[in-house]
């Protein structure tokens, strides 16, 4: 267990492993949906998972979620093994999962409602995320009356407010439209600079997991296995405006492309 | 926007109360009074005191039937949306209930509880609960998936997710649901009091018809059916209290 990787690039032996989850297998009736799957996440990096549909990447951000049981092998989270969702782990929906007869405030606040903290003290943590994602002014609106981008603003900021180290993001700007979509990943980018929490990422895009990640597993179906692990390196210091352009980008897009285009129906 | 919905709520009024006055005036039949005449013998009739009396004999059974019909028929779909057993269980006795004629059934109720409150209650619950019942158990049913998983993510655990999730999120069918049932729960009071014993409301209809004094009998009616549209709307309004932001607004909007 104290032996770090040593395959991958040099720091990664430095980087200590927040999540890991090892041998995991995940069949719903006949279906096997991950076979013998082991993946790291390094802590205060971004992991995107990145594969084709139907490749089980939603299936083991569940799983390390806690809201799915796995078949076989175990996830640990801060090197606890996970039996159920936690405190440590928070989520970001596909979908917004926003509840549309309560205010922006409450959903942001609902976190941490169901954990029992006090009305005013909530509300107060609600609002400084409120503000630190775009939203001050919009407390007292409803779901209803946002916008898409900005309804995930709000399940972001609900999943910041709890406080947990670890943030699972399942496809959170798929819903989103394209222009939005950019700007929330330069805001993502910006938030794993700025918080030191560890970031799971479930995309289709390979554009957008090139663009965000500090490290991409790349899934493969029939069966669900991590087939490449890629650590873009050169170009995160470059700053947002400069990453689409750079070499090192565009090369990483081609490679991921070519490795997953056979399985792509 | 407030004063082109009342102006439509009293052009509707009008028209209907337009359309009575001119069939009383004709007439359809010597059995229909006219607009008027109606509203006459209302107003003579609560000026008299003799309407309060009435409704206060027809609201008892009508507002226990009511009140047991929305807790108990509330509670009840919540447990068979939540549980399939409870599902196969109690899914029939209130489609069963639903359909029933219940005119047909009212002589064997007054045989099992004889000719008081219980069973006008029986019959005012008989009338209201299906609806609610099965209104409610389909919403729950139907909670969004999504919903139930964000809450278990951040860590509710059952009864929050009860309370704070599958009840809102099925508000408004629930509310929906009562508002059929409560319509209906109106009719069985005063099918109760015509075909028990005349009582109240009930009775002022049989009464005055008997003597052929249809204005009388024709407020009655008219006076049941704007308390239920009161009593509709306050229910709406309770709604829109508990759960702002399931309100929104129409599609023309």
């Amino acid at each position: 267990m104290a032996m770090p990787q040593t395959k991958d690039a040099p720091e990664t032996a430095t980087t200590e492993i927040a999540v890991s989850a090892r041998n995991i297998s995940k069949n719903y009736g006949d279906v096997e949906a991950l076979r013998d799957l082991t993946l790291e996440f390094p802590r205060g990096q971004l992991t995107s998972l990145l594969g084709p549909s139907g490749c089980g990447k939603t299936t083991l951000l569940k799983i390390i979620a806690g809201l799915l049981e796995p078949t076989a092998g175990e996830v640990e989270v801060n090197g606890k093994t996970v039996t159920g969702p936690g405190p440590d782990r928070a989520f970001v929906f596909q979908d917004f999962a926003l509840l549309p007869w309560a205010s922006v405030l409450r959903n942001v606040a609902f976190g941490l409602e169901l954990r029992g903290v006090a009305k005013s003290e909530r509300e107060d943590k609600a609002a400084k995320y409120i503000a630190d994602v775009g939203l001050a002014g919009f407390e007292a609106s409803f779901p209803h009356e946002l916008s898409g981008g900005m309804r995930q603003r709000v399940g972001l900021a609900r999943a910041l407010s709890v406080d947990a180290q670890v943030l699972l993001m399942d496809e959170p700007f798929s819903a989103v439209d394209e222009q939005t979509r950019r700007k929330f990943q330069e805001d993502l980018l910006a938030l794993v600079q700025n918080e030191n929490k560890t970031f799971l990422f479930v995309t289709h895009s390979i554009e957008e997991a090139v663009y965000v990640s500090d490290q991409i597993a790349i899934l493969l179906p029939r069966p669900s296995r991590v087939s490449e692990i890629i650590r873009p390196s050169g170009f995160r210091d470059k700053g947002v405006d400069n990453i689409r352009r750079d070499p090192e980008y565009l090369d990483i897009v081609d490679q991921i492309w070519a490795s997953l285009r056979n399985y792509v129906e | 926007m407030l004063t082109r919905s009342l102006f439509l709520k009293l052009l509707s009024a009008v028209i209907v109360f337009g359309a009575w006055q001119i069939a009383g005036m004709i007439p359809v039949s010597y059995a229909f009074p006219t607009f008027m005449e109606s509203m006459d013998a209302l107003a003579r009739m609560t000026f008299d005191g003799s309407l309060f009396v009435a409704y206060g004999e027809t609201l008892k059974p009508l507002v226990v039937g009511i009140a047991i019909s929305a807790v108990l028929g509330i509670s009840i779909g919540l447990w068979i949306g939540l549980s399939q057993l409870f599902d196969w269980a109690f899914s029939p006795i209130f489609i069963v209930m639903q359909a029933a004629p219940l005119a047909a059934l009212i002589p064997l109720l007054v045989m099992a509880y004889g000719i008081g409150l219980t069973s006008k209650v029986f019959v005012v619950c008989i009338m209201a609960m299906p609806v609610i019942v099965l209104n409610t158990s389909g919403a729950v049913r139907n909670t969004p998936e999504s919903f139930k998983e964000m809450g278990a993510s951040f860590m509710a655990d059952r009864r929050q997710i009860i309370l704070k999730i599958i009840l809102p999120a099925a508000s408004p069918i629930i509310f929906s649901g009562l508002r059929l049932g409560v319509s209906a729960g109106f009719i069985g009071a005063i099918l109760s009091e015509l075909k028990i014993t005349p009582t109240g409301v009930g009775d002022i209809i049989t009464y005055s018809r008997s003597i052929a004094d249809y204005p009388s009998m024709y407020a009655a009616i008219f006076s049941i059916i704007v308390l239920a549209v009161l009593f509709l709307n306050l229910l709406e309004m309770l709604e829109n209290y508990l759960f702002e932001g399931n309100n929104r607004g129409y599609a023309s909007d």
